[in-house]
């Protein structure tokens, strides 16, 4: 297992994976998502290359109400 | 008193809004936060009569999703979405901020991908923004290609610094966001006005923050702003909808008033009808 922070809380996940394979575990339509890996902007297109490791900081995000 | 800014058109109608690049076709930009449901916000957000609303970028709620997402509620064929850096209090969280927005609307296809609503507040009570960061922000963003429109106070100073630190648009506030105190320092906003159109009269100034009600709206206008954004009064109006049909009629009329140009304040009263043939007789003895 390695650990990676995911909007701020620690998460075990069983190995190194892809940021596609990460989003397949969370329930939201990928349409209004971004991601960003250790606060680089990952393009929806990268997210099949681009690798989560062990220690890092990953923040999905969404679109919200505001002003 | 007569308005700083002197429209340089024919007064037989106006020219669309056009910001970093977007044209719109209301001048009123609207948020669409603090609403009640979002089925509320949708139709304020129709009656508003607004094609431009701007969003938050918030962290997904994660494994706990009951809620409703707000972009099933905005038609984004209708609506040009604005992202904004809301609640980022520091130049690199903006950026970031802004940079989550761009992708996420890339990715929707939406024409909001290439622009951002700059705010970076340097204190959570007043909101007031931190005029140094935002600044920084603005530069870097406006080198990265973003279309930035900076909230900024009403501080003619620092909307000088971001115009030229290259903001699409500088929005300064009329007062505190939320406050519903109106415009506090009208003159301070003539004085953007002329200093920012000087040489440059079609540069697009928006009005962002501390509207109350309808007349706020239209007072911007009579200045001479070019835009008016707002969100809480709209949304905490005791009847929402109903509020947006009037901030609607409010830009309108304010608009449609600073194209006609008003009338110089005097102190002294001028008779409507005419003066000669009236039967009266005066006080005091006077006719003068």
């Amino acid at each position: 297992m390695i650990q990676v922070t995911v909007n701020g809380k620690p998460v075990q996940i069983a190995s190194s994976m892809t940021v596609e394979q990460l989003l397949d575990s969370v329930e939201v339509p990928p349409n209004y998502l971004a991601v960003e890996v250790n606060a680089d902007v990952v393009p929806r297109e990268e997210y099949t290359v681009t690798m989560v490791n062990d220690g890092d900081e990953i923040e999905l995000v969404t679109l919200v109400g505001g002003g | 008193m007569s308005s700083s800014v002197t429209p340089t058109e024919s007064t037989a109608d106006d020219k669309p809004l056009v910001v970093g690049g977007h044209t719109l076709a209301s001048r009123l930009i609207v948020g669409t936060g603090r609403y009640d449901t979002m089925q509320q916000m949708r139709d304020s957000l129709d009656a508003s009569g607004s094609d431009c609303v701007t969003v938050a970028v918030r962290r997904e709620r994660l494994y706990d999703r009951n809620g409703q997402n707000i972009l099933d509620f905005i038609d984004l064929d209708r609506y040009t979405l604005l992202p904004n850096t809301a609640g980022c209090y520091t130049a690199k969280d903006a950026i970031r901020a802004a940079k989550l927005g761009r992708e996420i609307l890339r990715t929707l296809g939406n024409a909001g991908s290439d622009w951002v609503k700059l705010e970076v507040l340097g204190d959570s009570k007043t909101l007031l923004p931190d005029p140094v960061e935002t600044v920084t922000a603005c530069a870097e963003l406006a080198a990265e290609g973003f279309k930035v429109l900076c909230y900024t106070s009403d501080c003619p100073i620092t909307a000088r610094r971001l115009k030229a630190a290259g903001a699409a648009s500088v929005m300064p506030a009329g007062s505190p966001i939320g406050s519903g105190q109106g415009l506090l320092n009208p003159n301070n906003l003539r004085i953007i006005f002329e200093y920012l159109k000087e040489d440059d009269a079609d540069y697009p100034i928006i009005v962002d923050a501390g509207v109350g009600t309808a007349s706020d709206v239209s007072e911007a206008f009579e200045l001479g702003a070019d835009g008016v954004l707002l969100n809480t009064a709209i949304a905490h109006a005791r009847d929402p909808v109903r509020m947006a049909t009037a901030m609607k009629h409010a830009t309108i009329a304010g608009r449609a008033a600073y194209l006609a140009g008003r009338i110089p304040r005097r102190l002294y009263g001028t008779a409507s009808s005419p003066t000669e043939g009236v039967i009266s007789t005066r006080p005091y003895g006077s006719n003068a």
